[in-house]
C-alpha cells in the first residue's frame, strides 16, 4: 500500500518521514524537498511525476542512498539509511538498489554479459554462480542471444534491457527507475515497460520510478506528484490517466 | 583475479593513445637504462679500485711525467710495499677510430701492485722475455679478432717522428674483478724507454704504489708530496679511487649530466602519462559514477585507475629495457672502445623498473584520487 499522508503504522518495505533537502547555491538556500512522508510495501509499483526542477530526482538519489537528506529519514526493509557512512551506504546499495537510468550507461567496453555481471563482481559468489545468475537476469529481459554483444551493437530498446538485467541480477530489494523510457522510441519505450511490468507482476519486484511521460506512469500501482517539494497524490488508475485525467 | 577484464578492457579502450603512452614508458626507460649504463661505465674504475693503492701524478697535471729517479726514494717511505710506473704511449691501430688505451709497464713490479689481473705464468714469462712483446687485455683481443702470437703495428706521432711500432701479442690478461677492465694493451717500458727522444727517456707518467696498510693511504700520501716539494716535478698523490674519479671528471660532471637528463626525462614522462591518465578517467566520469552507484566503493574506483597506470608503466617498462638488452651490447661494441664497457647489471633493470612503476603509480594517482571523490550524483546530472 503506497502511502503519502506518514500516518501508515504498518511495516512498510521503504518508510520516508519528514524527508527534507536543501541546496545552497550562490549564498542562497533552495528547498527541494519540504517534509515529505511515503510509505511503499513491497511489490509496489510508484510513478514520480512533476515539472523540471521538482524534486524527482533527488528524491530518487535520497532513496537510492546516493544522497543525504537535509533532514527526515528513510528505512529500508527496517535499516535506517540516513545516518549510514559513505562506505556503509556504498555496501548496502549493491545488496539493496537496482538503478536503471535513462542514458542506460553502460560500459562500452564490456559486452552485455560482463556488464550484467558488474554487481556479482561484489560478491562472494563463484564465476560458474555468476555465469549462471547472469544468463537468468538476461532470459528475463529476453537477450540471452545477445549476451555477448557489446553496447554498441544494440539497439537503445536492447541497451536498456541490458540496464534493466544489470539493475536485477543482484537480486536488489527495489529498483529505482530515473526515466527508463526517456531515451526511446514509443515502441521500445512500450516494451520497456511491459518487462517492468512483468517484473512487479510476475517477480513481485518493488519498483519506484521518475518519469515525464503520462502513459509510463499509467502502468504503476500509484502515480504521485512532486509539486514544490511535496508529494501529491495523483490518479490512481492507469484508464484515469490514459484519458488525460492525470492529476 | 575477478576485476582483470574491466581493468584490461578499460586499457585497450583507445588503443593508439595506449601504444603512445606504453611507447613513451618505453623510450624513457630505455633511455634511462642507458645512461645508467653509461654512468656505471665511468664509475666503475672507482668502485673496482684497489683500496689499498695511490697513485702519483705530476702536480702540474697528467699530461706532464715525473722523474724514473722517484722510485727508488717513494719505495724507500714506510708503509709503501710495491712500486710501480706507468707511462701512457697512445699508438693508433689501423685506425683512429680503434682506440684503447696503451701503457708501457714495468715489468718488475707490474703483477705485484696490480694484482686483479691475471696473466697466465707462460704467456707472462714469455713477454718479459720479449722486449717486443705485448699482453693485451681479453675483452681488447676478442674485439679485434688477436690470438697469442700474432704481430700488433701501432702507429705513434707522440714522440718525435710518426713510426709504426711492431708488437708480438704474447699474453692476454683477465681482470679478477667482475666488469673490471680488460681493454688495456701492455708493452715493455725497457722497449718505450729505448726508442724514445730524449726529452722522455727515464720518465715515467705516473706511479702506482701498493701500502702495507690501506689505513696508512693519507700519511705515505702527504709524505711522497711532502718529499718531492719544491722540486721541479713536484707530485700530486691520491689514493687510486680518487684519481679515477677525478680522471672521469675530466670529461666533465657525467653523474650531474645523466642525473639531470634522467629526472627530465621521468619528469616529463610524469607529465604525460599523468595527462594521459587524467584524459582517460575524464572520459569516464560517468561509467565510474555508475560503478559507485552499483555499488563500488571509492578505494576499488582509485584501484582501478592505479591498477590501469600501473599496468601501462609495466608493458612500457619492460618494453624499454628489453630494447635495452638488446641495443647496449650493440650500441657498446659500436663506439669502438671510446667509452668503458657498458655493462647492463640486473640492479640496473630493477631500479629501472622501479622507477617506471613509481611514475605509473604517481601518474595515476591525482586522476584516481579525483575518479575517488567523485560524488555521484553531481557526475550523472552531467550525463
Amino acid at each position: 500500500m503506497i502511502r503519502v499522508d506518514g500516518r501508515s503504522d504498518s511495516a512498510s518495505l521503504i518508510k520516508v518521514r519528514g524527508l527534507n533537502k536543501t541546496y545552497s547555491r550562490g549564498g542562497e538556500q533552495i528547498q527541494v524537498l519540504q517534509g515529505l512522508n511515503l510509505d511503499v510495501d513491497k511489490g509496489d509499483f510508484v510513478a514520480f511525476m512533476g515539472p523540471s526542477g521538482s524534486g524527482k530526482t533527488t528524491l530518487l538519489n535520497l532513496l537510492g542512498g546516493l544522497d543525504v537528506p537535509s533532514a527526515g529519514s528513510i528505512t529500508v526493509d527496517g535499516d535506517e539509511i540516513t545516518h549510514m557512512s559513505a562506505s556503509k551506504l556504498t555496501h548496502w546499495r549493491a545488496r539493496h538498489v537496482g538503478f536503471i537510468f535513462q542514458m542506460y550507461n553502460l560500459i562500452p567496453v564490456l559486452t552485455a554479459f560482463q556488464n550484467v555481471e558488474l554487481p556479482l563482481l561484489l560478491t562472494k559468489l563463484s564465476k560458474s554462480e555468476r555465469r549462471k545468475h547472469v544468463e537468468t537476469a538476461l532470459g528475463v529481459v529476453g537477450l540471452t542471444d545477445r549476451m555477448n554483444h557489446y553496447p554498441r551493437q544494440l539497439s537503445g530498446g536492447q541497451e536498456q534491457r541490458v540496464t534493466i538485467a544489470r539493475a536485477i541480477v543482484s537480486d536488489p530489494t527495489f529498483l529505482l527507475c530515473d526515466e527508463p523510457t526517456g531515451d526511446l522510441d514509443r515502441k521500445s519505450a512500450d516494451e520497456i515497460m511491459a518487462l517492468i511490468d512483468e517484473l512487479v507482476g510476475k517477480y513481485n519486484k518493488t519498483i519506484l520510478m521518475v518519469t515525464h511521460d503520462s502513459l509510463v506512469a499509467a502502468r504503476a500501482h500509484m502515480t504521485l506528484h512532486l509539486d514544490k517539494g511535496v508529494l501529491v497524490e495523483g490518479g490512481k488508475s492507469p484508464q484515469q490517466v490514459l484519458a488525460g485525467g492525470a492529476a | 583475479m575477478k576485476f582483470s577484464r574491466l581493468i584490461f578492457a578499460n586499457l585497450f579502450r583507445k588503443k593508439a593513445r595506449l601504444i603512445l603512452t606504453i611507447g613513451s614508458f618505453a623510450i624513457a626507460l630505455f633511455l634511462f637504462t642507458f645512461l645508467a649504463v653509461v654512468k656505471g661505465a665511468f664509475s666503475r674504475g672507482t668502485e673496482l679500485a684497489g683500496a689499498d693503492r695511490l697513485v702519483v701524478i705530476n702536480r702540474v697535471g697528467l699530461i706532464q711525467t715525473l722523474p724514473l729517479s722517484y722510485d727508488d726514494k717513494i719505495r724507500a717511505i714506510s708503509g709503501v710495499k710495491f712500486v710501480t710506473h706507468n707511462h701512457w704511449f697512445g699508438g693508433v691501430y689501423q685506425d683512429e677510430k680503434n682506440f684503447f688505451p696503451q701503457f708501457a709497464v714495468d715489468i718488475e713490479n707490474h703483477r705485484q701492485v696490480m694484482t686483479e689481473f691475471r696473466v697466465p705464468d707462460d704467456q707472462w714469462i714469455n713477454f718479459v722475455k720479449d722486449q717486443q712483446g705485448a699482453v693485451a687485455g681479453a675483452g681488447l683481443a676478442k674485439r679485434f679478432g688477436w690470438k697469442i702470437g700474432d704481430r700488433i703495428p701501432l702507429k705513434n706521432a707522440l714522440y718525435g717522428t710518426t713510426k709504426t711500432w711492431e708488437f708480438n701479442l704474447d699474453g692476454i690478461y683477465h681482470n679478477d674483478k667482475p666488469g673490471g677492465d680488460e681493454s688495456q694493451f701492455w708493452l715493455q717500458w725497457k722497449y718505450f724507454d729505448e726508442n724514445v727522444p730524449a726529452a722522455v727517456k727515464s720518465t715515467a707518467g705516473w706511479y702506482v704504489i701498493k701500502l702495507d696498510n690501506p689505513d696508512d693511504a693519507a700519511r705515505v700520501g702527504k709524505a711522497i708530496d711532502t718529499l718531492f716539494a719544491n722540486s721541479s716535478s713536484e707530485t700530486k698523490t691520491e689514493t687510486e679511487s680518487a684519481f679515477q674519479a677525478n680522471f672521469a671528471k675530466q670529461l666533465g660532471n657525467i653523474e650531474f649530466l645523466i642525473l639531470t637528463i634522467g629526472s627530465v626525462v621521468f619528469f616529463t614522462l610524469l607529465l604525460v602519462t599523468g595527462n594521459t591518465m587524467a584524459i582517460s578517467v575524464r572520459e569516464r566520469t560517468a561509467e565510474l559514477a555508475v560503478l559507485k552507484a552499483i555499488g563500488f566503493t571509492d578505494r576499488s574506483v582509485l584501484f582501478f585507475v592505479l591498477a590501469e597506470s600501473l599496468v601501462i608503466a609495466l608493458i612500457g617498462g619492460v618494453l624499454g629495457l628489453g630494447l635495452a638488452i638488446l641495443a647496449i651490447p650493440v650500441v657498446g661494441s659500436a663506439l669502438n672502445g671510446l667509452l668503458p664497457p657498458l655493462l647492463l647489471s640486473v640492479s640496473v633493470l630493477s631500479l629501472g623498473l622501479g622507477f617506471a612503476l613509481l611514475v605509473g603509480a604517481a601518474s595515476g594517482l591525482l586522476p584516481g584520487i579525483g575518479a575517488m571523490r567523485l560524488r555521484v550524483v553531481n557526475a550523472l546530472r552531467r550525463v
